[in-house]
């Protein structure tokens, strides 16, 4: 016999990893997250990130924005696969350099320190949509929106002026122009 | 003001809707109301199981030999939990099942009240869906709707948790009639024209094609087994199944290659790696059949025919995919084929002549062939004789997991859908037994025979009170080696023969187990003594324990050892030998 001590057969090649956001619109019921987040856990994808809302209230829908990265083959089995679930309405896929679409994650950053660093931390916050929305004698705290390798950054210039605490939501995407995903 | 019907009434009434003869299942605490309501609906009898696992094995056989879905009935807690394997295999092998499981009162749910536990959240993955009912308005809607969902698009189990002070809440009774939602669109069954021509204009240009069935044949109901044949006929292609695809293709017809995959034919598994054009239909490339993905038919254009989109494109790329049920497929395909080709069979003849060379040369090996005893009864000839004194009958086999089960299926022809229940995606040792009961419930009167290992059976073998109980004639062959065979095998070629708990010491008595149920014992040692033992199982019209006592050593071949393509196939015994001595030679 070969090598193989297994009654199954080796992994063949591994295909080239991209990264996609997955966005799915859902019944807003009990439990559809656990089938979503389970799908992915029980199939061995990836979740980097997640946002999930309700966006319409009459129909009670939700919208899950799903960052993840796998092949080509697992990328479109994903997506097969989250069709498949009875709350699920319908599946939309971007890749995450796609230039069409808009992508935005949300943080929350507190900064506790002195004057001087306050005042640099605010400066480098300012191209990021910044707003302060909470000040003390010695604290703000901030609210950015950007994409995520520049909040990634942004979390990175703030430690040594005073960053004591960054809350940070997952990306959520919107295709730019006047059309929208069918 | 309607009337106000209890949350266990309206269960009923939603089973009655769906024309419901049968339900398997077990009482307790939490779906005692639905219990007590029993009584009061005639048209539908309760068989009772023995363990929740048996009723759901029984559900899944009910299903799988009459076409309608299997409904099983358990309680909270461990009721639920015991019905996990069930509703898995289920799953796997796309087997429709409505679940109805009872809950802790709602008031008490979260609190680790008695016999509680979080049923949908621990069979969210091996159902299609499952609801939890904390509003007895609901109630109907939604078993309606989890009928609906198990049998449409591809089947598979649901579930429905009930708690116990629903099923007491009257409320008004209304279901909307035939419920025609389309299901946020998961059905689907349109074949345009277009990809049927598609089809025919691949299977015109290739000179080495074949047909790789599957179980969806057979999901798709009688008629689609039937046009299957009628295609086969209008090209004279050869054709092979999987495991589950048997019987949609006579199993003795000469254009039939067998079984494919790990330990299918020779002829099968050489066609599906030299084609140039393999037609997938109703199967999912599973890796059992395909071994080495790279490596997996390299040279052949691939048809890929699915009611599931998702089976598409999972382990293998595939040049053509049509999302759609076999028999609406094949019905648009059939006819089509015979507008557009006037005899296509003799004009095509030459243009696959040399193909049908090839496969001959390959069915010289006669690679299931096996040598035989006298002294002592070699699985394989138990397995034929039984085949050749049943085959007169219409014959339902069912199956427990292992060498056995390969032997069943290599060496049992099946001439017809729904007459083989096995359980090939998750391999569920003790599926055979209790699925026996089943098919025996939903086809009283036919010959049921589950061919067991006796590690297996031993899993599941309560149910054989069941039987009993209900006058079931079933008959359980045991292929007794002694050891989980399969288990035995793989450690002589993988792990140098060290037998790691792979033997069972102290077996039972059979026979004697067989009496103390109340069913019969027939025990045979001796190759000589195999038909008339045979005949004699046969003509009792109870149920029989089949002790046949059969080579403890004997291994199941051929076979695709683990991580190599079809053309690499073990033949023997022989084959073993150099394969091990080579492998010798690397270590020196």
């Amino acid at each position: 016999m070969g090598k193989s001590k297994s009654a199954y057969s080796e992994p063949g090649k591994l295909g080239k990893l991209e990264n996609h956001i997955i966005v799915v619109w859902v019944d807003n019921e009990a439990g559809v997250l656990a089938r979503v987040a389970g799908l992915f856990s029980g199939r061995g994808y990836n979740i980097e990130s997640l946002a999930v809302a309700e966006v319409d209230k009459k129909k009670h829908i939700s919208r899950i924005t799903i960052v993840t990265s796998g092949t080509p083959q697992v990328i479109e089995q994903i997506k097969l696969q989250l069709r498949k679930l009875i709350p699920v309405h319908k599946v939309a896929d971007f890749k995450s350099n796609d230039q069409k679409i808009l992508f935005k994650e949300l943080a929350l950053i507190k900064i506790v320190s002195s004057k001087k660093n306050r005042e640099k931390a605010r400066k480098v916050c300012k191209k990021y949509n910044s707003i302060i929305l909470d000040k003390s004698k010695n604290s703000f705290v901030i609210q950015v929106t950007a994409l995520r390798r520049d909040i990634d950054k942004l979390i990175e210039t703030l430690g040594p002026l005073g960053l004591v605490s960054a809350s940070r939501t997952g990306a959520v995407a919107m295709t730019r122009g006047s059309e929208i995903f069918k | 003001m309607g009337k106000l019907f209890s949350g266990a009434e309206i269960v009923f009434k939603v089973l009655e809707h769906h024309k419901v003869e049968h339900i398997f299942g077990y009482p307790g605490g939490a779906v005692l109301p639905i219990y007590d309501e029993l009584k009061n609906h005639k048209t539908i009898k309760h068989i009772l199981a023995r363990h929740e696992q048996g009723a759901g094995h029984a559900a899944e056989g009910y299903a799988r030999s009459s076409g309608k879905p299997g409904v099983m009935l358990v309680t909270s807690g461990p009721g639920a939990t015991n019905a996990v394997t069930a509703l898995t295999d289920a799953y796997m092998d796309s087997v429709p099942i409505v679940c109805i499981s009872g809950q802790v009162p709602t008031h008490l749910i979260g609190t680790d009240a008695f016999q509680e536990c979080d049923t949908t959240g621990i069979t969210r993955p091996c159902t299609k869906h499952n609801w939890l009912v904390k509003d007895v308005k609901d109630l109907a809607r939604v078993i309606n709707l989890a009928f609906e969902v198990a049998t449409t698009g591809r089947p598979g189990p649901v579930l429905v948790d009930i708690p116990k002070d629903i099923q007491f809440k009257k409320t008004k009774f209304v279901l909307k009639s035939k419920n025609k939602k389309k299901l946020n669109g998961k059905v689907n069954d349109k074949v345009s024209i277009n990809e049927v021509d598609q089809v025919i204009n691949l299977m015109k240009k290739s000179s080495k094609p074949v047909f790789y069935t599957g179980g969806g044949v057979i999901n798709s109901g009688p008629e689609a087994s039937k046009l299957l044949r009628e295609l086969v006929s209008l090209t004279g292609f050869p054709i092979t199944s999987t495991l589950q695809g048997l019987g949609a293709y006579p199993g003795d017809d000469p254009l039939f290659l067998g079984m494919l995959g790990m330990h299918g034919t020779y002829e099968a598994n050489n066609a599906m790696y030299n084609c140039d054009l393999m037609i997938n239909i109703g199967a999912r490339f599973d890796d059992r059949i395909t071994g080495k993905v790279d490596e997996f038919s390299p040279k052949s254009k691939k048809i890929h025919v699915d009611i599931d989109p998702s089976s598409i494109g999972k382990n293998i790329k595939v040049d053509l995919a049509i999302v759609s049920d076999v028999e609406s497929f094949l019905k648009t395909l059939n006819k089509r084929f015979k507008e557009k080709n006037k005899d296509f069979l003799n004009s095509n003849k030459s243009n696959i002549s040399t193909w049908w060379k090839d496969i001959d040369k390959w069915r010289q090996k006669k690679s299931l062939n096996y040598k035989n005893s006298k002294e002592v009864i070699k699985p394989q000839y138990a397995v034929q004789r039984l085949y050749e004194l049943s085959k007169d009958k219409d014959v339902y086999i069912t199956t427990e997991v292992g060498q056995h089960q390969m032997w069943a299926a290599q060496h049992y022809k099946f001439n017809k859908p729904n007459r083989w229940m096995t359980s090939g995606g998750l391999g569920t040792m003790g599926y055979g037994l209790p699925a026996a009961v089943g098919v025996q419930v939903a086809n009283p009167g036919k010959l049921v025979i589950d061919i067991a290992g006796e590690a297996s059976v031993l899993m599941t073998m309560q149910e054989m009170s069941t039987a009993v109980q209900y006058k079931l004639p079933i008959k359980i062959f045991i292929l007794n080696n002694q050891y989980m065979g399969m288990v035995r095998q793989w450690q002589e070629l993988l792990h140098e023969k060290n037998y790691s708990e792979s033997y069972t010491a102290a077996l039972p008595n059979f026979v004697k187990l067989a009496e103390a149920y109340g069913c019969i014992g027939i025990q045979a040692k001796k190759p000589d003594e195999l038909d008339e033992k045979i005949k004699e199982m046969i003509n009792v019209n109870k149920p029989v324990i089949f002790d046949c006592l059969v080579d403890p050593m004997e291994n199941c071949f051929p076979m695709i050892p683990s991580g190599k393509p079809h053309n690499q196939m073990l033949l023997g015994p022989e084959d073993e030998k150099e394969e091990v001595s080579d492998e010798g030679k690397t270590l020196v």
